[in-house]
């Protein structure tokens, strides 16, 4: 359920992953390449990732929201390598019975991958470059 | 004994490698092994302020006592996802 790849991402095969029975609800976050950060015209956008680590993150994260909401089926897959203005970077799916469970996991999920998942993103200008974060 | 590092994103442009192993001497905590990689790139200090170090796939503190195979990686601050 979760996935760490270096080709483009397809929404509905992430969305087909949550698919059940059970679910009156699948939500859905895409996460996708900006033109500008800072003031800046990004060119691309370069991503890299500590994948094993990675994947055992996103499994806790997919734990945590077990115990907070009731919750059907989590997927997430991560692109990393080169992103151009406008690709999907991360793709997120969960399915619940309840709309309300499946948004607020689905927002929980793109928050805390920020916070512990090691996967970084470089932003490539016209004059130069940097990994984004406090480095 | 034997340790393993990996190193990412700016670490990586700073090292010039993605992976070394390193011989150390036995009761080397987390936070030994990453003065002995700063003193080899000295780069690497002014990102280690703002990084955390993980021992097989777990974050973890300085204090931590090293062992055989260990794998420390020092993570910078992670930006992945997307625009949010």
């Amino acid at each position: 359920m979760f996935e760490i790849k270096r080709d483009p991402l397809h929404v509905e095969e992430v969305v087909d992953k949550v698919k059940s029975d059970s679910s009156g609800a699948i939500a859905t976050f895409i996460g996708t390449v900006r033109n500008e950060s800072m003031g800046k015209r990004v060119l691309y956008l370069e991503y890299d990732a500590y994948e094993e680590m990675a994947i055992k993150k996103l499994r806790e994260i997919g734990e945590e929201i077990k115990k907070k909401w009731e919750i059907d089926k989590i997927a997430v897959t991560h692109r990393i390598g080169r992103l151009d203005i406008g690709e999907r970077s991360v793709v997120i799916a969960v399915s619940a019975p309840h709309r309300k469970d499946a948004l607020l996991a689905c927002q929980y999920i793109i928050n805390r991958i920020k916070e512990i998942v090691p996967i970084w993103k470089k932003e490539v200008w016209e004059d130069g470059e940097t990994w984004v974060g406090k480095q | 004994m034997k340790i393993k590092t990996k190193f990412f994103a700016g670490c990586q442009d700073i090292v010039g490698k993605r992976e070394i192993e390193i011989e150390v001497e036995e009761g080397m905590t987390a936070g030994k092994l990453l003065e002995r990689l700063i003193k080899d790139n000295p780069g690497l200090e002014s990102l280690a302020k703002n990084s955390l170090l993980s021992i097989n796939m777990e974050y973890t503190s300085l204090d931590t006592l090293l062992g055989e195979g260990d794998e420390v990686v020092l993570i910078p601050p992670v930006s992945g996802g997307g625009d949010v």
